[in-house]
């Protein structure tokens, strides 16, 4: 099993190169890149000039429904969806049905994933037994059975105790609690965000402070403990300004912003009429907040892009903005947008973006992969950087197509993805 | 009747329209109260047509005010609540209003406590929908009646000073009123509880202040927003009786205003709490006014949308 990957532009942040050069794979695992490797005995070759050659995409924050609620998305479709974006890997959220805070379910999960043979899965286990914000699920038991992360995404870790103690008994298992930021007090009936856009319009509002408020407590909680906390979808500016000024005091803390939150902010609800597919939480903010996550992500402040897919039936979603459910679908969007509307632009280097979505994510939850370092998994992700598509939701390999972006049109997209050596998917 | 023509299919939102179309709905109205004078009170412009109201929240006055200007344009209404129909059964918006489409009503006067309502069965519905309220988004009949009874009494509105006092934040009058009011020229100064006047709500070209005196200072024109006691969150203020001390208008507060300053309120009002009984039946108040204008708004409201569509007269 050998696999070249010949003539591309190699781009991998984690040893600083972005250079032409081949890349050879044995077994599952990078064994060299190097500039012109003659092709091996028995070895299959991959033409890749002109094309971007980066470590496999990572995306820690996705839905993928299963078990409970296989009629918006399955293990097997995510994937699939996954891999047809650049995704070589991904980590899933435990708000599943039931809730994936036991070794069951994750073995459940992890066992869809390894028949689906594509993407890998990383499961997140919950921090609360049932998400009910009560008790505390079994860490470890989780983490025994493959849980790279504990969070109760979908909701906050709200009781501030239990926030505390979440963060102390990580720490036996080195990995992070990966918070929903979001006060609910201050949240209200709100169902998008509190700024100029919904007092001109009478939506109630969800303000900045609910996500603001939850970070500035948790850092406190972070620093007291020790504990590794990471903030799932931040949004705004401030927020961005608190998680800065705790690195300052070298506290270990990581951040993860969705191409939503950088591209579109929220006077784009009103314009769309109110549909549901500009419905997400935390919502779309003010512009000032998209270019503060932008100048974010190009100082280094950000860690990881990553998508918050939550996929959602079309009945749930064509009902009016105030009922109809929160989030959008993201992984067969991500690169394209990010490629099209940050690195195109300028806004950020092409290395840069790769770091925000392979080497980064991979960091954050101390993920395999994110790098082609000699003996690195096998898992690599090509980028036509000139490809260009129109977003057609309709044609999602997702089961679910609730995404603002239908019908954009983007230059730059992945063309092949490989995991563990084995090309698993391929743009026609 | 002046030379601008409707295009809309639906009536959505002041905020929507330009003034042009703002203007020829006023002037429309101004030609269809006269009808309301005539010892038979009806013409046979949109005989024929299907006017349906579907009211998912509570209304008396709005809903029998549009059922009056349907049936003085001939036109046949129904009337569509939500106690005991079926969207109470579970059935969700958007299958009502695909049973609504089916029986090809011409309009759809729709009111529900969600803002973009009105918008969503818009896009559905090949018939024209009115919004009669959606949450706290828009109300746009109540802002053009409230503009047509300004311009009964004050010959203009261009260049008035009007003060808008109460819960901003939860009032889909004031947000209608607002767009339509500062189009035309007026300006337009709001003030209330500090939980309930969202600071931002000075981008709509209004000036922000914070005590009543200061906002109908000068006035020309005082329009009193209810106090929507169902809906208020526990924190927003103490008490009524608080409310009523520090943003209530009085007879003693309105002499602060212009010495021919007219009174305005949506209704249904709190007597006691946003006005006083004195103000409300007083001189000044043109409440009973307003009332009357609404039938002749929607008569113009169903005119133009049914000409936008190759019907009417």
């Amino acid at each position: 099993m050998k696999l070249l990957v010949r003539g591309g532009r190699v781009v991998d942040p984690s040893q600083g190169l972005d250079q032409p050069a081949d890349v050879l794979i044995e077994h599952g695992a990078v064994v060299r890149v190097e500039p012109s490797i003659a092709v091996p005995a028995h070895g299959e070759v991959l033409e890749a000039r002109g094309l971007v050659v980066a470590p496999g995409l990572i995306d820690i924050h996705v839905h993928l429904r299963e078990p409970g609620q296989e009629s918006k998305e399955t293990v097997a479709s995510g994937v699939a969806a996954a891999v047809a974006g650049g995704f070589t890997a991904v980590a899933c959220m435990a708000n599943t049905s039931p809730v994936n805070d036991s070794r069951l379910v994750t073995e459940t999960i992890l066992r869809s994933a390894e028949r689906a043979g594509l993407a890998r899965v990383y499961p997140i286990g919950a921090v609360s037994k049932k998400l009910e914000g009560d008790e505390m699920a079994s860490f470890g038991q989780l983490a025994a059975a493959g849980c790279v992360a504990f969070s109760d995404d979908g909701r906050p870790v709200f009781n501030t105790e239990l926030m505390r103690r979440a963060l102390e008994y990580s720490r036996h298992f080195d990995r992070p609690i990966v918070q929903h930021a979001q006060d609910l007090d201050l949240t209200g009936d709100g169902v998008m965000h509190e700024g100029t856009s919904s007092a001109c319009c009478g939506m109630p509002g969800i303000p900045g402070l609910a996500e603001e408020v939850m970070i500035a407590r948790d850092l406190l909680l972070a620093e007291e403990t020790g504990g590794r906390y990471h903030v799932a979808h931040l949004s705004t500016a401030r927020s961005l300004r608190l998680v800065r000024e705790a690195r300052a005091r070298s506290l270990q803390v990581t951040c993860e912003v969705t191409p939503h939150h950088l591209l579109l902010a929220d006077r784009a609800v009103i314009d769309a009429g109110f549909h549901a597919h500009w419905k997400m939480n935390p919502p779309l903010r003010d512009q000032r907040d998209v270019e503060g996550l932008v100048a974010g992500l190009a100082d280094g402040s950000i860690d990881a892009i990553a998508s918050d897919h939550a996929p959602h039936t079309a009945d749930e979603k064509v009902l009016e903005f105030q009922t109809a459910p929160f989030g959008i679908v993201g992984l067969e969007t991500t690169l394209a947008l990010c490629l099209d509307r940050l690195v195109r632009p300028g806004r950020i280097s092409l290395s840069r973006l790769i770091e925000l979505l392979s080497t980064g994510p991979a960091r954050v939850l101390g993920l395999p992969g994110g790098t082609l370092r000699p003996g690195a998994l096998a898992d690599v992700t090509l980028i036509d950087p000139e490809r260009e598509l129109e977003v057609v939701a309709a044609r999602f390999r997702s089961k679910s197509r609730n995404t603002p972006f239908d019908g954009w049109k983007l230059r730059g997209a992945a063309v092949a993805t490989i995991v563990g050596g084995r090309i698993v998917y391929r743009a026609d | 009747m002046t030379e601008a023509i409707w295009t809309k299919k639906d009536l959505l939102g002041i905020s929507e329209l330009s003034t042009a179309e703002i203007e020829l709905l006023l002037a429309t109205a101004e030609s269809f109260a006269e009808v309301a004078e005539r010892p038979v009170k009806k013409v046979p412009t949109l005989r024929g047509k299907t006017v349906v109201n579907l009211f998912f929240e509570p209304s008396t006055r709005t809903r029998v005010s549009f059922e009056i200007a349907a049936q003085r344009l001939s036109a046949d209404i129904v009337n569509f609540s939500t106690e005991g129909s079926s969207q109470s059964k579970g059935e969700t918006l958007f299958d009502t209003a695909k049973n609504i489409a089916s029986m090809f009503p011409d309009f759809v006067v729709v009111r529900h406590r969600h803002v973009g309502v009105p918008a969503m069965l818009a896009r559905e519905l090949a018939a024209g929908v009115v919004n009669a309220g959606d949450g706290s988004h828009e109300h746009p009949t109540q802002a053009l009646l409230d503009a047509l009874t300004i311009r009964r009494h004050k010959g203009r509105i261009e260049g008035l000073t009007v003060a808008m006092v109460g819960d901003i934040a939860h009032s889909r009058v004031a947000r209608s009123n607002i767009h339509l009011l500062t189009r035309l020229g007026a300006h337009v100064r709001v003030a209330g509880p500090r939980t309930m006047v969202p600071a931002e709500i000075g981008a709509l070209g209004v000036e922000v202040v914070w005590t009543l005196e200061e906002a109908i200072r000068d006035a020309d024109v005082v329009m009193m927003l209810r106090l929507q006691l169902e809906r208020q969150s526990r924190f927003l203020f103490p008490s009524l009786g608080e409310y009523a001390q520090l943003f209530g208008l009085n007879e003693r507060r309105l002499e602060r205003a212009k010495p021919d300053a007219i009174v305005l309120h949506p209704g249904p009002m709190n007597r006691g709490v946003e006005i006083s009984s004195a103000v409300a039946d007083g001189p000044r108040s043109v409440i009973l006014d307003q009332v009357g204008q609404g039938v002749a708004v929607r008569m113009a409201a169903l005119y133009l949308l049914a000409g936008a569509r190759g019907g009417g007269r």
